[in-house]
């Protein structure tokens, strides 16, 4: 026990270690990187992506993966404009319908992989494609805009001093940390990881925790998505396309094990500030958007390589 | 006994045999046909053959990506990446053609750049012991993200004429629809008949038996996605040479779609089963789909629902069928 504590904290160290030594090659190259307006900003532009990533890590302890998330981030988009503009729900019902259908695919995805034990990776790659099809199908191309000026206090304005969405992030990570941490659901998602057969027959109800994280992870993509057309002010089919492979870099690039049983919300939490600060700090060097996924994608495979390697040397 | 001889295959003695061990094959063809009939008595010029060349020729690169697929996905792998390894390869093999390099090096450069990538993918997966969903999640975004720098997302026009393969005819069909039927036919005999075929079967059924058996899983693994390579470079070929110009993007969503072929033709996701003929008929399936869409009056925008319906239809048959085993 104490072993494996020792692993995840070197972990963690070796990943603050990076993110410090990153912020402070990022400070030297640019003067603009160190400021409050630009580390505020930065907090507003990985909100949506930081949000996910808290289900991600619970989905991905429990050996799980959800590739949908993308698709259910721009399925919500189209559903908030259309329930708000077509259907015409007020605004606020329209947002918490849209979020609420979130949920509901994420629950669709759960019951595919408890109720039918489609594995998750097969299940949610073919729901990615349902969920974007049935955005695309309903949006016909045509965005949505003109949204009152209240609505963009969510994704455009702060609150208390910093961006309205870093403040939800930061308390939605704090009550991740401690499900994950301190509760016996926190534990169920831990052994379901470690050993499903053996959770399953200490009596863990592993059916129901999973229905729980996979429709979590539908909601929270909801919410992210509604922030996020707050913060751009339209909506449109192909938004959040590619969104499941920064959440799996962060979560991964936070220590979380891909094979499942391992993994901290703390971790993840590095992984999105140390995903973000590569970002910024391309960007700021003059590299261009495509550019910096090409660093994404080539960190994600490095993180888990790395991983391996002192993971294996770990178990000797 | 060896391996050879407890993989060889039961000779098929009768219609049953063949609809037990080609039963998704056999429900493809089925719905090919009842889509044909349907919809061209619905509106009879989805029958036309310039329609029905139009459909083989805009999808044969499809089902021929599908074979190497389906033998990644039977090995028990996947490869979201082969969309961007597609967008990659024909870039290459267009620039190489307008800047006036040998129309063979123009062919066969871009395939051997694909086998050797997806070699490394391979490496990554079978020796580094990275899961391939996310080997090969990190690849899309390399390779995209790559492309889109390096060219900004610029047509390539001006292809000389002898460079445009897929619009070559032979006894009046294009020659995708050649590539297409040769390819999947020696895939298919070469996956059922010789022992590499087989080692691939056996690997995705149960690794850790093929391991006893004595086959080197790692070194075949690595084989596996090298073909793969292969196949996607040739799909990169028929797909770069089928128009005048080159929009050196990554074809939106390709990866899904050719995944879509092999499970839909009954490549089990578990891995271990299926075929490539069930993978060129879905792909084949798939497009007539499309097709049709425009011919029913329904909104192309629909169409990848369908897809993804189409998908999870046939993973719960597929996990239905399996539980009843």
């Amino acid at each position: 026990m104490t072993a494996a504590l020792d692993r995840v904290l070197r972990h963690e160290s070796i990943l603050g270690l990076l993110l410090i030594a990153t912020l402070a090659v990022l400070a030297g190259q640019s003067e603009a990187f160190f400021t409050a307006d630009n580390l505020l900003n930065q907090g507003r532009l990985m909100a949506e992506v930081g949000l996910v990533t808290l289900p991600m890590t619970f989905v991905i302890i429990t050996g799980g993966i959800d590739l949908s998330v993308g698709s259910i981030f721009g399925l919500c988009c189209i559903l908030l404009g259309v329930f708000w503009q077509k259907v015409g729900m007020p605004l606020p019902v329209a947002m918490v319908a849209a979020i609420l259908m979130g949920g509901v695919a994420g629950l669709g995805n759960g019951i595919i992989i408890t109720r039918f034990k489609v594995p998750p990776l097969i299940a949610t790659l073919a729901t990615l494609a349902l969920y974007r099809g049935l955005a695309e199908g309903i949006a016909q191309a045509r965005s949505v805009r003109g949204y009152p000026d209240w609505f963009f206090q969510l994704g455009q304005y702060d609150f208390l001093g910093a961006p309205t969405q870093l403040w939800i992030l930061i308390a939605l990570f704090i009550a991740a940390a401690f499900v994950l941490g301190m509760t016996t659901f926190g534990r169920t998602i831990y052994a379901i990881g470690s050993n499903e057969v053996a959770a399953r027959f200490s009596g863990l109800k592993v059916d129901r925790a999973k229905l729980v994280i996979y429709g979590t992870s539908g909601l929270i993509s909801g919410l992210a998505a509604v922030i996020f057309v707050s913060r751009v002010s339209t909506t449109r089919s192909d938004m959040g396309t590619g969104l499941e492979l920064d959440v799996i870099t962060a979560v991964v690039l936070g220590g979380t094990s891909i094979f499942g049983g391992r993994g901290t919300i703390i971790g993840t939490g590095l992984g999105l500030i140390l995903m973000q600060a590569l970002k910024n700090g391309l960007a700021l060097a003059g590299v261009k958007g495509d550019g910096t996924i090409v660093v994404i994608g080539a960190v994600l495979i490095a993180a888990i390589l790395i991983g391996n390697l002192l993971s294996r040397n770990g178990d000797g | 006994m060896t391996l050879q001889a407890l993989a060889r295959p039961v000779p098929a003695r009768s219609w049953r045999v063949v609809a037990e061990s080609y039963g998704q094959e056999l429900v493809i063809l089925g719905a090919l046909i009842v889509l044909f009939v349907g919809v061209g008595l619905y509106n009879p010029r989805f029958l036309s053959s310039t329609n029905l060349t139009s459909v083989f020729v805009g999808n044969a690169f499809i089902a021929i990506a599908a074979i190497g697929m389906s033998m990644v996905i039977i090995s028990g792998n996947i490869d979201v990446s082969v969309g961007s390894l597609i967008g990659v390869l024909g870039t290459i093999a267009g620039t190489l053609a307008v800047n006036g390099y040998p129309i063979i090096v123009c062919w066969l450069v871009p395939i051997l750049i694909g086998v050797v990538i997806n070699a490394v993918v391979g490496v990554l997966v079978a020796y580094a012991r990275i899961p391939s969903i996310v080997v090969t999640l990190g690849m899309l975004s390399i390779l995209k993200g790559g492309l889109i720098s390096a060219t900004g997302g610029a047509w390539i026009s001006n292809l000389p004429p002898e460079f445009m393969l897929a619009q070559f005819r032979l006894f009046g069909l294009p020659s995708s629809i050649y590539f297409m039927v040769i390819l999947t036919v020696a895939a298919a005999l070469w996956m059922r008949y010789s022992t590499f075929g087989r080692t691939i079967y056996a690997i995705g059924g149960n690794p850790e038996a093929a391991r006893v058996t004595g086959i080197r899983i790692e070194r075949s693994v690595v084989a596996v996605f090298a073909i793969h390579g292969m196949f996607a470079g040739i799909a990169a070929i028929l797909f770069a040479t089928q128009l005048q110009v080159i929009q050196s993007t990554v074809p939106p969503n390709l990866e899904l779609t050719v995944i879509t072929a092999s499970v839909v033709g009954g490549v089990s996701i578990l891995g271990g089963t299926g075929t490539v003929i069930g993978s060129t008929l879905a792909a084949i399936l798939f497009a007539a789909i499309g097709s049709s869409l425009v011919f029913l009056n329904v909104s192309a925008y629909w169409l990848r629902a369908v897809q993804g319906l189409m998908i999870l239809a046939t993973v719960l048959a597929d996990m239905a069928r399996r539980r009843r085993i």
